[in-house]
């Protein structure tokens, strides 16, 4: 599966309990649309950590990284390019 | 009917008829034993009445009363309702300090008139089936009526997992309605009131007759001087001494809930001062130490000579007990609170107490939730929007453990702060943020929707909220949404009440409350210091340790009480096997919120409120399904048990 099919499973396993009608585009805020809440955010941090293999140090956790599936899949990308 | 709600009043089952209407009663003895028995009717045979409750300065009114030419029977405040009804009218409630919920038939009027309590402390219920209309502290003793149809509404179901409860006059059920707090309600009045409030049944004609009200926000900002505060700390303290004193009355002992934080440490202070070292005080204590207050509950005890008594609930207990709370609460749960509440009635039940005082309405009315503290700070923050500083604040208001990165908490509250002037903004975040309803069905979604439930909610607003400070509109919210709807039901009177306990709360004194609405927002609320007010008024009461203890909010472990044995059987029973009631809901998301929490990762409060109000929500329709019957059957009294009034 690729980066931006397993994050968007991840989303609509995780916080839409299988209904993928809720997440209507990639682009959408995540935080904005009700998909997750605030508390939320550390469950996907999980997700980038245990399913990704990614760290995630404390200044990456800003929306512009994590809010939507497009800059989930821009944040992954940049971070498995920087990894040694 | 009678027989389904006996838990409410074991100890005595009355009734009365005439050619027109039937009362019942099912009584919890607490004053005047011998004498109080109901339906009571007096000496002129003009009234009769069933009541649930306490007019808890019925002294004070039989003075008055008698005064005025009345002459009493009995040593009871049902007779004093009585008289003063017969003296003031439908207006009697002004003169009343109290919790209560009553059905008064009025033979001369051919009238039956219905009155509940200022916040909605007792539960009344009302529903038209046929050409009757049909009256009872619990619905389910209202469905027990033979060839009533009393089903559970999707729409409404919707409602409770979006706003937590039902907005009065509604219930979960299709056509049964609550009489909302503070109203009174008559049947074959002539004109109906303007202020009607809709969704009644027609053939009632009710009136708001109280409603929580705040200082307008250019006196509410206004400075105070040192000398004006601890005045206002003085009088507060004096209303708070005379609310715990007149809650005192009974003629059985009265314990305290001691859960160790400051409201039930306060009541408990004061109320100890009454006794000789004999007050009891009935605390919970969880078996998973990330909850228990045992420790803050033993410093009060000690502190005051109060006698603690505990009661401590496992894992399993909780996982076990949650399947009986649906029944008594008669509507799906967002928290797992109720549950160890419900064992805790139990443990004062079998020890022979029939009456505590509890700390409940102290947050809302002294200014005590985080909610609040939000409102504070999101104002603060929408002055200077661009702000780097003034959001850093949130932070401020999550416990440590679970704080989230700033930069979300700021995404998330700046939502709309260009709208914290819209009416329902302070609790738009928390709505948005925990509902459930995403699990029941799209017809569901698409009734919600259609029943503009917010729109409701702004239309029954008093004309004077939006001069009221943000604060106190939040207030007014939490208090007539939240605290009436869900926290003195589902936690209060409906699991104090399943095991024939009566809950009194003096932060709930009216005078006490017009009282604190009178202190302007900055000293309840100081800087972001919860209860200013109130710490100001009682710190010589408690220990300097649970004075300054940040606000720790009671809760009950979650959804993983549920992978125990009795746990994973309920689970298994309501929301994996076959049955009635998958209609309602899209089974495969219910599936999914299983597997999510089997795999152990339901930890955001969100997924465990979904978990908790799917499963009540569950177990509520096999309760009120294709188990009623069954459950009734077993509750009904034989003819000999029923004491009828012929007076």
């Amino acid at each position: 599966m690729d980066t931006r099919n397993a994050v968007k499973d991840f989303i609509i396993r995780n916080f839409l309990f299988g209904d993928e009608s809720g997440l209507t585009s990639d682009s959408v805020s995540l935080l904005d649309s009700g998909i997750m809440d605030s508390i939320g955010v550390m469950e996907l941090v999980s997700f980038l950590e245990i399913d990704m293999k990614l760290e995630v140090p404390d200044t990456d956790l800003v929306p512009e990284n994590l809010d939507s599936v497009d800059n989930l899949v821009g944040y992954i990308n940049r971070r498995q390019e920087t990894r040694p | 009917m009678i027989g389904v709600i006996r838990h409410r009043g074991p100890d005595e089952f009355g009734a009365w008829r005439n050619d027109r209407v039937f009362l019942g009663h099912a009584r919890l003895q607490i004053i005047d034993p011998q004498g109080g028995g109901q339906p009571l009717a007096c000496a002129e045979g003009r009234c009769h009445i069933t009541y649930n409750g306490e007019i808890f300065n019925y002294i004070e009114l039989t003075r008055q009363l008698a005064d005025l030419g009345h002459v009493f029977r009995t040593q009871s405040d049902t007779e004093v309702v009585v008289r003063a009804y017969l003296e003031w009218g439908p207006r009697c409630v002004d003169h009343f300090n109290g919790q209560f919920a009553f059905a008064l038939w009025d033979d001369r009027k051919q009238s039956l008139f219905l009155a509940r309590d200022r916040f909605g402390i007792c539960p009344l219920f009302v529903t038209v089936q046929g050409d009757t209309l049909l009256f009872a502290s619990e619905i389910k003793s209202l469905k027990a009526y033979p060839g009533a149809v009393v089903e559970l509404d999707a729409a409404a179901f919707a409602e409770v997992l979006t706003y937590w409860a039902n907005p009065a006059p509604g219930t979960v059920f299709k056509n049964v309605y609550q009489l909302p707090p503070g109203h009174i309600a008559t049947t074959g009045a002539a004109q109906r009131h303007r202020d009607n409030p809709g969704g009644l049944p027609a053939c009632l004609d009710a009136v708001r007759y109280w409603s929580p009200s705040f200082l307008p926000a250019e006196s509410d900002h206004r400075q105070l001087t040192a000398k004006e505060r601890a005045r206002m700390a003085g009088g507060l303290r004096e209303k708070l001494e005379n609310a715990v004193s007149i809650r005192l009355r009974a003629d059985v002992p009265v314990g305290t809930y001691l859960s160790g934080g400051l409201d039930s440490s306060v009541v408990t202070a004061l109320a100890a001062r009454h006794h000789a070292g004999d007050l009891r005080a009935f605390g919970l204590g969880f078996a998973d130490t990330d909850f228990d207050e045992r420790s803050w509950q033993q410093m009060m005890s000690e502190h005051v000579s109060a006698d603690l008594d505990t009661v401590v609930v496992g894992e399993a207990d909780l996982a076990e007990g949650f399947g009986a709370v649906p029944w008594h609460a008669e509507s799906p749960l967002p928290r797992s609170a109720p549950t160890p509440l419900l064992a805790l009635s139990r443990h004062v039940h079998d020890n022979n107490f029939k009456v505590v005082l509890t700390g409940e309405g102290a947050d809302e009315v002294l200014v005590g939730y985080n909610l609040f503290r939000e409102v504070k700070v999101r104002h603060f923050w929408s002055r200077q929007p661009d702000s780097l500083r003034r959001p850093r604040l949130l932070t401020r208001l999550y416990p440590h453990t679970e704080k989230p990165p700033l930069d979300f908490l700021r995404r998330f509250y700046g939502k709309d702060l260009d709208k914290l002037d819209e009416p329902l903004s302070s609790h738009r975040p928390r709505w948005r943020n925990t509902s459930a309803a995403g699990f029941l069905c799209p017809e569901a979604l698409e009734s919600l929707a259609a029943a503009g439930v917010e729109q409701r909610i702004e239309d029954d607003l008093p004309a004077e909220f939006q001069s009221w400070s943000p604060i106190s509109r939040a207030q007014y919210l939490e208090m007539t949404l939240f605290m009436s709807g869900y926290l003195l039901s589902s936690q209060g009177d409906r699991m104090l009440m399943a095991n024939s306990v009566e809950g009194r709360f003096p932060f709930l004194d009216h005078e006490l409350v017009e009282f604190a609405a009178g202190i302007p927002t900055a000293v309840k609320l100081q800087s972001l210091v919860e209860k200013a007010a109130l710490k100001s008024a009682v710190k010589d009461l408690v220990p300097a340790a649970i004075l300054d203890r940040p606000k720790y909010p009671f809760r009950a472990p979650g959804n993983k009480v549920f992978l125990t044995p009795a746990g994973e059987g309920l689970v298994t029973e309501n929301l994996l096997e076959d049955g009635a009631g998958w209609d309602l809901w899209q089974r495969s998301k219910v599936t999914a919120l299983v597997d999510k929490w089997r795999s152990d990762r339901l930890a955001s409060a969100r997924d465990d409120l979904s978990f908790l109000t799917v499963l009540s929500g569950r177990i509520l329709q096999a309760d009120f399904g294709q188990k009623f019957e069954q459950r009734v059957a077993v509750l009904a009294l034989q003819p000999e048990q029923i004491m009828w009034r012929t007076d």
